[in-house]
């Protein structure tokens, strides 16, 4: 994928070409929105659930340390092999590592947002190992050579005819079929042969319980299960944060995740695993990769409690009608926005602009982020460090000057408003984005100042 | 009066000074008929908001020293915008001045809510036969926490809408997506052009086809920018900021 990568508004001003799209796709995700809305208010105690998970999320990150060693020393004792990686590339040659060991070419993977992170597929790939995404979604954008552009739902951008087109191209499907059983059973059959050949099987790590060193997957497909079941090898790839103290608690979270994420009380399959079973070998692989830099700041800390439901992505006005690969990181949306520029501040310095600051993300997140603050205040850091355009940074300081002396101000804007009046041209033309699609307000003859010193003095 | 012993601040936005003059004179008029004492300082500009929200709140400290020289002395400072009164509530702060910064931050308050919570007053008399829809800016709505969000699971109320309902002859109408957000967002609403059009152009719909025929709101920026788009369209539909509906024939 060697695409030139778009910033956020420029990529979402080719996402809004197509405005039936992309009413569709905002209609589409407003339902989902809509159906999170329906399932949390059937439960009278969702405020004080969130708050709960908030609470044990917050006591996780004050814990790490030891809690993560708690978890590594249960589950050596489950027989479970334990690895910890500092960075993507370490990760990925963890993998890389235990694959090659055993002779295996060949693997499939159920969701797992770190090895997007990762760019874990490009890399394997490249070291002559075929990875097969056996989450529907996720082989539908696998096979179309994209990233997902939804951590619950990757294929969201997509209508059933793109999957028609796409299956009919690699999977035989009759042409113009759209029919999403008939779809779905071609992609099941296609997919069969492959849990059925693969020796690895490659999992993501929902909530991994330190007291029991245990963890858990969270799918509707079963995919997880079907993989790690038939493999010889399992591997499970987890962020450090996903650790939750007790067995115990996976009741918050197991009640807030789906019900966020789709609306569904639970997902289909709520998978434990704690140890290989005979004959089988079970790994878990610990990655950092930039958290402790974001444990270490205390304002974006909290971003780290996120559980990957996707509920701020639903709800984000500015998601619906730009998509998520506008937002060119392996999380999309809000929470993306606030974690992305931990990761790469040159590269993601427009995602915390990518929003109104509505605040909905904040209300939504079913452990109480504090998201759309952390957007404003990624803003103040990536422009203390010099990650804002050039002419942006003049005209915020000019405005500056003005709005701190009021005679300056008074004299702008009567000049501005004389102008505006008597040249009209002179701010209704292309060069200003406002005028593109809506009219300037008609100035008025006097200020709201003057006329108060004609009338009240 | 009962209310005559208040000192209360007007803060006018400086937008709002500059291009919708009888919205602060609708402020004005409508705590005077309800008994307020208010004053103008005539040295007021802004708030500071469309340099913080823009990652520059480091350049504000000369525009908020200005707002709090202009402001210390009320014991209310009123504004009709949710969003500059909820950008002091959050970020004013004057270098060397905090116990100062502080107690302006605790005064300021919307409009709406220093009529329905400070005097207490749920029914202006106020009389404005028409179909119209409400918008609830954000910051008014999930930041001052003038209506409930519809995320939560928590009781409903709106303060906008109590006093709305009590305007003779107002006709408010039910809408899809009640506290969706407009689009404006500041210098977002040219920084991300396109997504701000299109969010501006679903909210206008949402009100047309509940048969509106006037928009209103807290947020006269808001309201700014959907009329932008109204005008574009030559729609018939109209904004207008709840001061003036809520001043329409006071008794």
């Amino acid at each position: 994928m060697s695409k030139v990568t778009l910033d956020h508004a420029s990529a979402s001003d080719v996402f809004n070409a197509d405005e039936p799209y992309v009413n569709w796709h905002d209609e589409t995700l407003w339902f989902v929105r809509h159906k999170r809305d329906k399932s949390s208010k059937q439960l009278p105690e969702w405020e004080a659930l969130r708050q709960t998970a908030s609470d044990i999320k917050h006591y996780v990150l004050s814990h790490l340390d030891t809690l993560l060693e708690t978890f590594e020393r249960k589950a050596k004792e489950n027989g479970v092999h334990v690895h910890w990686a500092s960075t993507a590339a370490e990760h990925n040659e963890i993998v890389l590592g235990l694959l090659r060991k055993h002779n295996i070419d060949r693997m499939v993977k159920s969701k797992s947002m770190l090895t997007e992170e990762c760019h874990m597929n490009d890399f394997l790939a490249k070291n002559g190992i075929e990875v097969i995404d056996t989450d529907l979604g996720e082989r539908i954008v696998q096979l179309r050579n994209e990233p997902p552009s939804h951590i619950v739902l990757p294929a969201i951008h997509l209508k059933k005819q793109d999957i028609g087109v796409l299956f009919h191209e690699h999977l035989g499907t009759e042409e113009g079929a759209t029919d999403p059983q008939y779809l779905t059973e071609a992609a099941r059959q296609h997919l069969r042969d492959k849990f059925l050949t693969r020796r690895a099987a490659l999992t993501g790590v929902n909530f991994a319980v330190a007291e029991t060193g245990g963890f858990v997957v969270s799918t509707n497909e079963g995919n997880a299960d079907m993989g790690a079941h038939l493999a010889d090898i399992h591997i499970a790839c987890m962020g450090f944060e996903k650790i939750i103290p007790k067995q115990e608690h996976l009741g918050v979270f197991l009640r807030l995740l789906a019900r966020s994420a789709t609306g569904q009380p639970i997902t289909t399959y709520s998978s434990h695993f704690k140890k290989p079973r005979e004959g089988q070998e079970m790994h878990i692989i610990l990655l950092d990769n930039g958290r402790s830099t974001q444990l270490g700041r205390e304002d974006f800390r909290n971003s780290l409690k996120c559980i990957r439901c996707g509920a701020c992505m639903n709800t984000c006005p500015v998601y619906r009608r730009s998509g998520g690969h506008s937002y060119h990181n392996a999380v999309a949306g809000p929470i993306g926005s606030i974690l992305a520029p931990n990761l790469d501040m040159t590269k993601n310095a427009d995602l915390p602009f990518a929003s109104t600051l509505c605040g909905s993300c904040s209300n939504v997140c079913p452990v109480k982020i504090d998201i759309h603050d952390q957007l404003y205040k990624w803003r103040q850091v990536l422009v203390k460090q010099g990650h804002v355009p050039k002419g942006k940074e003049i005209g915020i300081k000019a405005m500056s000057v003005v709005l701190s002396q009021p005679r300056f101000y008074q004299w702008s804007g009567k000049l501005g408003r004389a102008v505006m009046k008597a040249m009209p041209f002179v701010v209704n033309n292309s060069l200003n984005p406002w005028y593109k699609n809506r009219e300037m307000p008609e100035p008025p003859q006097e200020s709201f100042r003057d006329w108060y010193i004609r009338n009240r003095k | 009066m009962k209310y005559s012993h208040l000192k209360i601040g007007l803060f006018i936005p400086c937008y709002v000074d500059q291009f919708y003059p009888q919205v602060g004179i609708a402020t004005l008029e409508l705590l005077e008929k309800l008994g307020c004492k208010v004053g103008f300082p005539l040295n007021q500009t802004c708030c500071g908001q469309p340099m913080a929200n823009s990652g520059f709140e480091h350049l504000t400290n000369d525009c908020n020293s200005l707002f709090m020289g202009s402001f210390s002395e009320y014991d209310y400072i009123v504004s009709p915008s949710g969003s500059c009164v909820l950008h002091i509530k959050d970020h004013l702060k004057v270098e060397g001045k905090e116990v100062e910064s502080k107690a302006v931050r605790k005064k300021v308050y919307e409009l709406v809510e220093f009529i329905t919570d400070v005097l207490k007053i749920d029914n202006l008399e106020a009389s404005f036969p028409h179909r119209v829809g409400l918008h609830q800016g954000c910051h008014g709505q999930r930041g001052l926490h003038l209506a409930q969000m519809s995320e939560l699971n928590a009781e409903p109320f709106s303060k906008p809408e109590t006093l709305l309902k009590n305007v003779k002859g107002l006709n408010l109408v039910e809408l899809d997506r009640k506290d969706e957000c407009c689009g404006f967002g500041g210098t977002f609403c040219v920084s991300e052009e396109a997504v701000s059009v299109k969010m501006g152009k679903d909210r206008v719909a949402d009100h047309i086809r509940h048969d509106a025929e006037y928009i209103t709101g807290s947020d006269m920026s808001c309201l700014m920018h959907l009329d932008g788009i109204l005008k574009r369209k030559n729609s018939s539909v109209q904004v207008k900021h709840i001061a003036e509906i809520l001043n329409s024939a006071v008794g």
